[in-house]
């Protein structure tokens, strides 16, 4: 026998359309609004600051070379991630990521806190050639990097596109992004400047060419921010606490 | 509740030439063609994990970009052409009535739905993406898809609201989710702000842990309304086609198709335990996770029982033999895809292989067998033959593919297995036992065999590509024929 009250939707073709709209928009409304209106979904840390514009043209460089394919960028809380690379991921460190970078896989190591762990030299040789440096490493090669210039004045724009979607870059961050680019990766810059803005922000020849600023600068400045934003030594447990 | 289901059943067609159907012709081109690009691209990114010297130094031949082209290409080019092709052949017969918007609307749809395939994938090889998985074209590609899409659902939902039957066939319910919640997640995800009207360059909407959620909430359901409910919809169709049968439950269609629709949607959060998403929205998305096995089973149950009288077909009808593994693929991975949202299972398996074997026993398993099917099914009715060019080929087809998946599942089984109990393991003094670099070292071994799987998977398509040729061309192999075949050839 057929089922006579599910026979609108068998013989209606709005009534089952409107019947599968409803029934799918149930999930994502419970699951994704709250996460915009609960208070303590971010925690409440100090540091956690938008990229600096080096860091900035870094980042979308890994975005574009697909790093998140093989890195994930967050610390799971377990004991042996906590062990191997540091204090669990906060939802607050990657507050400012549009997109966010957490990654779905580890054909490489996580990346959540390499900032910091490497010296500048270190990077740019592993990413000339991953396997000078770890013999048994499957990473490709980047050495294409040092080839591209950054455009510095350029970059403005990109600092309103992400203010606009509520990354708070005030007017001073965004008239100097070019200053700041340059100067954050040039052996003789104005890095009081620079970091006045952009606490932490690694400064000097980042590419071992002090002549041009190349996308090498770029993607080892961003690496060298990854994970160093909160100091968790002076971070009250309580805060971490999200319900 | 046979008798019902058979007058609900898959419609005889009567008067084919009132169809569009050279359309539907480009789109089973256009499904095979991207299936062996997505093949060979998949298999060529396999063994630059094997073999890193693969990654032979331009930006554009690197992992990092080609893994996106692959991605893409077998979901939404291979994938996407299968259920538009056979949506658009399915929705006529079923409503007996010509595709809304006719012949013009059907070829708009295709050509706009191939130019979205190419500026994505030239998209990713010039590095242009924003990164989300499955969801990497930037705005402009979203743009696109979003106008080519609602002229499909156009089309779809038109021909349902002009059909000539008096109900909605069960795989056209199907369908019709996939399209419309396909639409849904699609804009959400992709809300993005451009850095400029005259570059690809956007930045998301959401950033950080609701960007993740959201990214999550679309990613699964990519899987779960793409890659399952729309085919799902060529399984309600095909199998009873082929195997000469009537659906097995009624009942059993309409429960399962709106829990699982219900119950797909809050599934994302898996994805993300143990991450900075809150735990009460991990525990949800496991708790629906889990609950997701049973209307699966329920879609695998009744695919598998509409075999009931007919199961003697499996020995000699090896496009039937596709189609029936095929819902047996798509019964295992909806069972190991709830034990794995289980936060302990996933705190080993997440980031391993372990997610990448499951995700190929659903892909290579269901979605593609179930597609080769239709396939195998679809040609000599639209280029109007008496039957394939081979039934053996189709049979070397199986065996080669089946093959090839054995070896991809198990070694990405082994692989991530092992990789995740090296990760959390410690020695005897209270120390983690290995670098990461030393569980890069023993993939290798699995990562060969892998590779080996991906070239007989590929293998197999290319000799469905020779077969469907000849086929096209009106050829008849001359060969043995086994009593009983002639069951191959579905009744009109």
């Amino acid at each position: 026998m057929p089922w006579k009250q599910h026979e609108v939707f068998e013989t209606r073709t709005v009534a089952l359309t409107a019947g599968i709209l409803v029934v799918v928009a149930v999930g994502g409304i419970v699951e994704i609004a709250p996460l915009f209106s609960i208070e303590n979904t971010i925690e409440r840390v100090e540091g956690v600051r938008p990229y600096s514009p080096l860091e900035l043209a870094g980042r979308d460089i890994y975005i574009r070379e697909g790093c998140y394919v093989c890195h994930s960028q967050q610390i799971r809380a377990l004991r042996d991630e906590v062990e191997r690379y540091g204090h669990y991921s906060l939802a607050a460190e990657s507050m400012y990521d549009h997109p966010f970078q957490w990654g779905s896989k580890r054909n490489g190591p996580d990346l959540a806190r390499v900032g910091g762990k490497y010296s500048n030299e270190w990077h740019v040789a592993h990413l000339l050639d991953p396997r000078a440096v770890v013999p048994e490493s499957i990473m490709p090669p980047y050495a294409f990097l040092l080839d591209g210039e950054l455009e510095p004045e350029s970059y403005a724009a990109h600092l309103i596109a992400l203010r606009r979607v509520g990354v708070p870059y005030d007017d001073e961050m965004i008239a100097s992004a070019a200053f700041d680019m340059r100067n954050q990766a040039s052996p003789d810059g104005d890095w009081q400047a620079v970091q006045a803005r952009y606490p932490k922000a690694t400064v000097g020849d980042l590419d071992g060419d002090p002549a041009r600023l190349t996308e090498m600068d770029a993607l080892v400045a961003y690496l060298q921010i990854l994970g160093r934003m909160v100091d968790f030594s002076d971070v009250d447990p309580a805060v971490l606490r999200q319900h | 509740m046979s008798t019902l289901a058979a007058t609900t059943g898959p419609v005889a067609q009567s008067r084919s030439t009132d169809y569009v159907e050279n359309v539907v012709r480009w789109f089973v081109i256009a499904t095979i063609f991207w299936g062996v690009v997505g093949f060979i691209a998949g298999t060529f990114i396999a063994f630059q994990l094997a073999y890193p010297e693969l990654n032979f130094g331009p930006a554009w031949l690197n992992f990092g970009r080609l893994r996106p082209v692959h991605t893409s290409a077998v979901i939404f080019a291979f994938g996407g052409n299968a259920l538009i092709a056979t949506s658009l052949y399915v929705v006529q017969r079923t409503c007996r009535q010509r595709l809304f918007g006719g012949q013009y609307l059907a070829l708009f749809i295709f050509v706009g739905y191939q130019l979205f395939i190419v500026l994505a994938a030239s998209g990713y090889l010039l590095g242009i993406t924003q990164s989300k998985e499955y969801a990497e074209p930037e705005w402009y590609v979203d743009i696109w898809l979003t106008i080519v899409w609602v002229a499909y659902l156009v089309a779809f939902a038109g021909t349902l609201m002009t059909r000539r039957e008096s109900h909605i066939y069960v795989a056209n319910w199907f369908y019709l989710a996939f399209i419309v919640t396909v639409a849904m997640l699609h804009i959400v995800n992709n809300l993005a702000m451009p850095v400029s009207f005259g570059g690809p360059k956007s930045y998301p909407l959401f950033a950080g842990v609701q960007d993740a959620m959201t990214q999550w909430w679309y990613g699964h359901n990519a899987v779960g309304f793409f890659l399952t409910a729309g085919f799902l919809g060529i399984m309600y169709y095909f199998v009873p086609k082929q195997a000469e049968r009537p659906i097995y439950s009624y009942r059993l269609s309409i429960v399962h198709f709106w829990a699982l629709i219900f119950l797909y949607i809050w599934a994302g959060p898996h994805h993300l335990h143990y991450t900075a998403l809150p735990d009460w929205a991990q525990v949800l998305g496991m708790t629906f996770s889990i609950m997701l096995w049973m209307p699966s089973w329920g879609g695998m149950i009744n695919g598998l029982m509409t075999l009931s009288g007919a199961w003697d077909k499996l020995r000699t009808d090896p496009v039937l033999r596709f189609l029936v593994v095929s819902v047996a693929f798509y019964g295992m991975s909806t069972f190991e895809g709830p034990m794995m949202s289980i936060r302990q299972v996933n705190a080993l398996s997440h980031y391993t292989d372990w997610t990448v074997g499951h995700v190929h026993s659903g892909a290579l398993g269901w979605v593609a067998f179930v597609s080769f099917g239709a396939m195998y099914y679809l040609v000599p009715k639209l280029w109007r033959r008496q039957g394939l060019y081979s039934l053996r080929l189709v049979e070397w087809h199986f065996w080669i593919a089946t093959l090839g998946i054995v070896l991809y599942i198990t070694s990405m089984w082994v692989s991530g297995i092992m990789q995740g109990l090296m990760w959390r393991a410690y020695d005897s003094l209270g120390f983690l036992q290995f670098s990461f670099i030393e569980t890069v070292e023993a993939m290798h071994p699995f990562y060969v065999i892998r590779a080996l799987g991906g070239v007989l998977f590929l293998i197999g398509a290319l000799i469905m590509v020779y077969n469907l040729w000849r086929t096209a061309r009106g050829d008849v192999a001359t060969e043995k024929v086994d009593a009983g075949a002639p069951a191959a050839v579905p009744a009109e």
